[in-house]
């Protein structure tokens, strides 16, 4: 595969005297210096406001900002352009739905489907929409490892089940859900479906045709882009009923003292300046991404994701969560009694970062019967010899409070 | 950074066997906190009387900074003034700032192994849980 560690500025230095290793991707990747780079030419040279300058910059930097659509538009194999709206991120992508679609078109005794493994982000908007509207918010059963079985959802969708709203890969499990499945299955129920891609986009090909999703999710932060940019896909079609939530410059196209009208797709859901140099920075990792192939980048973090799983449960004391084959990206687990924050801090102290806590999925937490769980996650700049020193890390970990505990 | 200066044989100890760990049926103070960014939880009990806390009682869980540190501050505050009991709130969180503290005012004894923490930032949070509690919960009685 064609990666380089030297790519990323960040990994080439130490962390308390120990070589960084960094296994938190599922919570912001690195980004390559390509996209760095990106962002630093916008601002050198092209940075102004889009969609009003008559100006040269003017022009560059619409021509930039649209480009960087255009690109998620082919990267994810949206029918055009217009089905992709820039946000803020996932949360951001997430709440425009559940305010303007669920608001709109949901009333008392229709359904909300969802899942316990829903990151919060795709939960409590939908629990908003449900006590807005009246409509009832539904969990499908999981399986014990989180996964679906799709007998049990064909029976759980009935007609009153508008929404279909669930995570393509679970965040804590890593679970990569059948969501052409899903979305038959909704849509034969008359509902639609709404993605949290936010875990699948960095790792696998996402083609949304392909999937038949009403929309789809996601960040660029987590897909070596910068933060503070992120996507909703709509279907053309839902997307022309919807009204836009936010309202201001830009988004508009007649305006009068008491009334205004909007802009067309996609700006009428883009009120305000949008994050150019943010679409820019995406559009440079989307490059970035191309040029390893997804392909690799599925194979690869496939791969190192199920050497993970196999080193960790050799070690003695370790509990994993999650099914060990159809899973991407992280590795969730507990080592004996250790608090998974003790873990965590003394895997810094050998410049191995991971991630401790919740992991914004309380109500995962309780299915799973756990306060915290520890996660290790990974993108393609981690190798074996990261996993090789997350493992004797964990070992260190128990002999440290092995012999302080006793 | 040593893990040394973290993990103190105090602090294991005091996670390994806390101190008035438990709960009071009778009209005692409660108050129970989270610390939402990482799931621990802490429930405490406190009895006061004419101004004095007679009982302190924990639950809860969490890891070993967050529960050594409420049992070693169920352990201070026990047969303090209120007032007292804050002042010492305010001392603890200046420690955890990483400032000097004149512990002249208060013997600290096992609570000084928390220092540590300060060159910790991600762990403060976890250490000061229970002393919001209380803080929070002798706020209520006045």
């Amino acid at each position: 595969m064609r990666v380089n560690k030297s790519d990323f500025p960040i990994l080439q230095q130490k962390i308390n005297d120990h070589r960084l290793v960094y296994l938190d991707s599922a919570a912001t990747s690195q980004k390559p210096m390509s996209v760095i780079e990106s962002i630093e030419q916008y601002y050198k040279k092209d940075n102004s406001n889009v969609h009003r300058g008559v100006h040269t910059l003017g022009s560059r930097a619409t021509e930039a900002y649209e480009a960087a659509r255009e690109k998620v538009a082919q990267f994810i194999q949206a029918s055009s352009s217009k089905e992709v709206i820039f946000t803020r991120g996932t949360t951001t992508a997430l709440n425009l739905v559940a305010s303007s679609y669920g608001r709109s078109k949901l009333s008392a005794g229709d359904e909300i489907w969802i899942t316990a493994a829903e990151h919060h982000s795709n939960l409590i908007p939908w629990q908003q929409v449900a006590k807005a509207t009246g409509a009832k918010l539904c969990y499908l059963e999981l399986q014990a490892d989180g996964s679906l079985d799709l007998e049990q959802v064909k029976g759980q969708l009935g007609p009153r089940a508008k929404i279909l709203a669930i995570h393509h890969v679970s965040n804590v499990l890593g679970v990569i859900q059948p969501i052409a499945d899903l979305a038959k299955l909704i849509h034969q129920q008359g509902g639609i479906i709404v993605v949290d891609g936010a875990q699948s986009i960095p790792h696998l090909s996402i083609d949304v045709q392909q999937l038949d999703v009403d929309f789809f999710a996601f960040s660029g932060h987590k897909m070596l882009g910068p933060t503070g940019i992120g996507v909703l896909y709509g279907k053309e079609a839902l997307l022309e009923q919807m009204e836009p939530i936010e309202f201001g410059g830009e988004m508009i196209d007649f305006v009068g003292l008491h009334e205004a009208s909007w802009k067309e797709l996609p700006w009428k859901f883009e009120g305000g300046t949008p994050i150019i140099a943010g679409a820019v920075g995406l559009g440079a990792a989307i490059d970035y991404l191309q040029q390893v192939g997804m392909d690799q980048v599925e194979q690869h973090d496939r791969q190192l994701t199920a050497y993970a799983y196999q080193r960790l449960s050799q070690i003695d004391g370790v509990k994993l969560y999650g099914p060990q084959e159809s899973r991407i990206g992280v590795v969730t687990f507990n080592l004996g009694s250790i608090h998974p924050h003790d873990v965590a801090t003394v895997l810094d102290t050998e410049g191995i970062a991971i991630r401790a806590g919740h992991h914004c999925c309380q109500p995962l937490m309780k299915w799973l019967e756990e306060t915290a769980t520890a996660r290790a996650s990974f993108h393609i700049y981690n190798d074996e010899q990261d996993i090789e020193a997350l493992a004797s890390g964990l070992e260190k970990t128990k002999e440290f409070f092995g012999n302080a505990i006793g | 950074m040593q893990l040394d200066d973290l993990y103190r044989r105090v602090i294991m100890d005091h996670y390994q066997h806390p101190r008035n760990r438990g709960t009071m049926d009778n009209d005692a103070i409660t108050v129970e906190l989270n610390n939402p960014t990482c799931g621990d939880r802490i429930a405490l009990q406190m009895r006061v009387q004419d101004d004095q806390i007679k009982e302190a009682k924990f639950e809860g869980e969490g890891c070993s900074i967050s529960l050594a540190s409420a049992s070693m501050m169920t352990e201070a505050i026990k047969g303090l003034k209120t007032d007292q009991a804050l002042q010492l709130v305010t001392l603890f969180s200046s420690m955890m700032q990483g400032q000097e503290v004149d512990s002249d005012q208060f013997p600290l004894e096992d609570i000084e192994a928390l220092t540590g923490v300060a060159k910790f930032p991600a762990r403060i949070k976890c250490a000061t849980l229970a002393w919001k509690a209380m803080e929070k919960g002798l706020a209520q009685k006045h």
